[in-house]
């Protein structure tokens, strides 16, 4: 009798040319964001966001500061929750269901949608419960099986073979490249679905960019992506499409190479030339 | 020919002005060190008059002085042992009761008050601190004591009281008056300062970085417990010595609510002394010697506690910083 190998589940790694992303089967839809308002106190933030998440895929975020992109990024997993002078309206359905309901769960969103903010945000304790908190959060596990989930989250956040010495080690000793990537471990250790990184670069040095970068490139094979950026350079190197936004109104949402080579609005062309904002 | 002279004055006149800015400064600079110095010179003042006066007691009774219980002044008996008994459990009681219930407080201050309650409950805390503390004895003695007489501590005798290994410290009868109510009174007295503190540190907590705990899915207690204090332990610590601090060295309320009875009973319902209040009742009394050296000895003693609580507490927080690595 002949042995069968198991079909992969998914192909552990992805080659990262775009021409090899041409051929990828059309991506399916992970979160549809309809028509969205968000107010701070009587400020209308977003004035009407609807646009699509597509899973396995990166989407950047761009606009000058204060159009509203990171504030879209906050709507997904309901942080804004945290204030009570914030609110939103409209509708963000991921799995068939408007997460923005008053009856849904919050801690169940969060756990399925992780975010990563700007600056590195490591937990007052060691490198490895800086994992497994998160994991503690939902799942009580064997310590074996729990190593096991926080060694698999360095590894995917590029980390491991820089910190597996160190793991009694306070998180907050590490250098601010490494705090982000350990960040980002952090959110990957619960399995989400959904990825937002709240311009997760912009405190970093080049080096540590490019690192975080690459990580997103790898990361993207198994992730709904979305990330937030300053860096137009950034979102034409990590991101497979692009929104636009402007004073709290998307002008432009596109695949990436469209909004650089030949975006349909004025707006658009004038600020990913660097015209404007 | 005109410019030269022109500018040796202008020169002169900035060398004069400087010149008065540098004495100045010597001023200035002697002048704090002079009240910096006040300071030692206070401490050192205090510390000598205290062994000086404790002196007498010492010499005569020895090392003896703090295991004896003994306190006859009839017979000139001198032991400090209840006192310090006294003080330190009243102390404990009020830290066990009052830092978890001040925990809550700033908890629910910074966490969860929605903001237009935040400000009436601040100052409510504030004006509490302010209260006088004899005020707190005669509130203690005349309506606080007879409600915990009449149904907090017969409630405690039924209950914890038949406890095995436990009863002993809620046996005897219920007289109101007592180490736990003292315990009780300072809890309540020490409750805005260690509230204020931990609110205070609470606040300093980037909100990044709650904000990523509560990104992961955790909840109010799970971010306070797990994030919030450690990412502040310190001072949080800082706090609770600063109650410890408040309760080792309270005088009048205890006074009023305590008994003053220079014994050492297992039951926590039983009356008791503590140092201060020893002192705050018995200089006027002081009539032989050594009895006043006594007394003075018990305020040495205080100090030599106050001393060494914060001693452990920058010994406490020293290790803290240690153990996060920074």
């Amino acid at each position: 009798m002949t042995v069968l190998s198991p079909p992969a589940a998914r192909p552990l790694t992805r080659p990262l040319v775009p021409a090899e992303r041409r051929t990828e089967p059309a991506p399916a839809i992970k979160a549809d964001i309809r028509n969205v308002h968000f107010f701070y106190k009587k400020f209308e933030a977003l004035k009407g966001i609807s646009l699509p998440l597509y899973d396995r895929r990166v989407t950047a975020f761009i606009g000058p500061s204060g159009c509203g992109k990171s504030t879209l990024l906050r709507v997904f997993n309901r942080i804004y929750n945290l204030y009570p002078e914030q609110r939103a309206e409209g509708e963000v359905i991921i799995d068939g269901r408007n997460v923005l309901e008053p009856g849904y769960d919050v801690n169940l969103l969060r756990a399925k949608v992780g975010m990563v903010f700007q600056k590195p945000t490591p937990f007052p304790m060691s490198i490895y419960d800086n994992i497994a908190f998160g994991i503690r959060l939902y799942e009580t596990l064997p310590a074996s099986e729990l190593d096991g989930r926080v060694e698999q989250a360095l590894q995917r956040a590029a980390l491991w073979n820089e910190v597996k010495d160190k793991l009694k080690q306070s998180g907050l000793g590490l250098s601010g490249g490494q705090q982000q990537r350990l960040c980002i471990a952090r959110a990957i250790a619960l399995k989400p679905e959904i990825l937002l990184l709240d311009e997760p670069a912009s405190a970093l040095d080049p080096i540590s960019t490019s690192k975080i970068e690459e990580l997103i490139h790898e990361l993207r094979s198994d992730y709904c992506i979305a990330i937030v950026t300053h860096n137009m350079q950034q979102a034409a190197r990590t991101a497979d499409f692009t929104a636009f936004m402007y004073l709290g109104e998307l002008i432009e949402y596109a695949e990436t190479e469209k909004i650089f080579t030949k975006p349909n609005k004025k707006q658009t062309e004038d600020y990913v030339t660097g015209r404007f904002g | 020919m005109t410019a030269i002279p022109t500018t040796t004055s202008l020169e002169a006149r900035i060398g004069r002005w400087a010149r008065g800015q540098r004495r100045l400064d010597t001023v200035f600079r002697l002048g704090t060190a002079l009240f910096a110095f006040l300071v030692l010179v206070l401490l050192g003042g205090v510390i000598v008059a205290l062994v000086e006066g404790a002196w007498p007691a010492l010499r005569h009774f020895g090392p003896s002085f703090v295991t004896t219980e003994e306190w006859n002044p009839v017979t000139d008996e001198f032991g400090a042992l209840a006192p310090i008994y006294g003080t330190l459990v009243t102390s404990a009681i009020a830290l066990l009761i009052g830092v978890p219930i001040s925990f809550g407080i700033a908890l629910f201050i910074t966490e969860l008050c929605p903001p237009w309650l935040k400000r009436p409950i601040g100052t409510a805390i504030e004006l509490l601190a302010g209260i006088p503390s004899i005020i707190y004895g005669i509130w203690g003695l005349f309506v606080f004591a007879p409600f915990l007489q009449e149904t907090v501590q017969p409630f405690l005798i039924d209950t914890l009281g038949e406890v095995p290994g436990l009863g002993f410290l809620f046996a005897g009868p219920p007289l109101g008056i007592g180490v736990l109510t003292a315990g009780l009174i300072l809890a309540i007295m020490v409750l805005p300062f260690v509230t204020s503190v931990m609110r205070d540190v609470f606040e300093t907590v980037p909100p990044m970085v709650k904000e990523s705990a509560y990104g992961l899915g955790a909840t109010t207690w799970e971010v306070m417990w797990s994030i919030v204090l450690p990412y502040t332990r310190i001072g949080v610590v800082g706090g609770v010595m600063l109650g410890l601090g408040r309760a080792l060295g309270e005088t009048m309320a205890v006074t009023f609510v305590i008994g003053n009875a220079h014994d050492i009973h297992a039951s926590l319902l039983a009356p008791g002394t503590t140092i201060s209040a020893a002192l705050a009742n018995e200089f006027t009394e002081a009539t032989t010697d050594l009895y006043l050296s006594s007394l003075i000895a018990l305020g040495l003693i205080l100090f030599v506690i106050t001393f060494g609580v914060l001693v452990l507490a920058k010994l406490l927080l020293l290790r803290l910083q240690r153990q996060q690595g920074t």
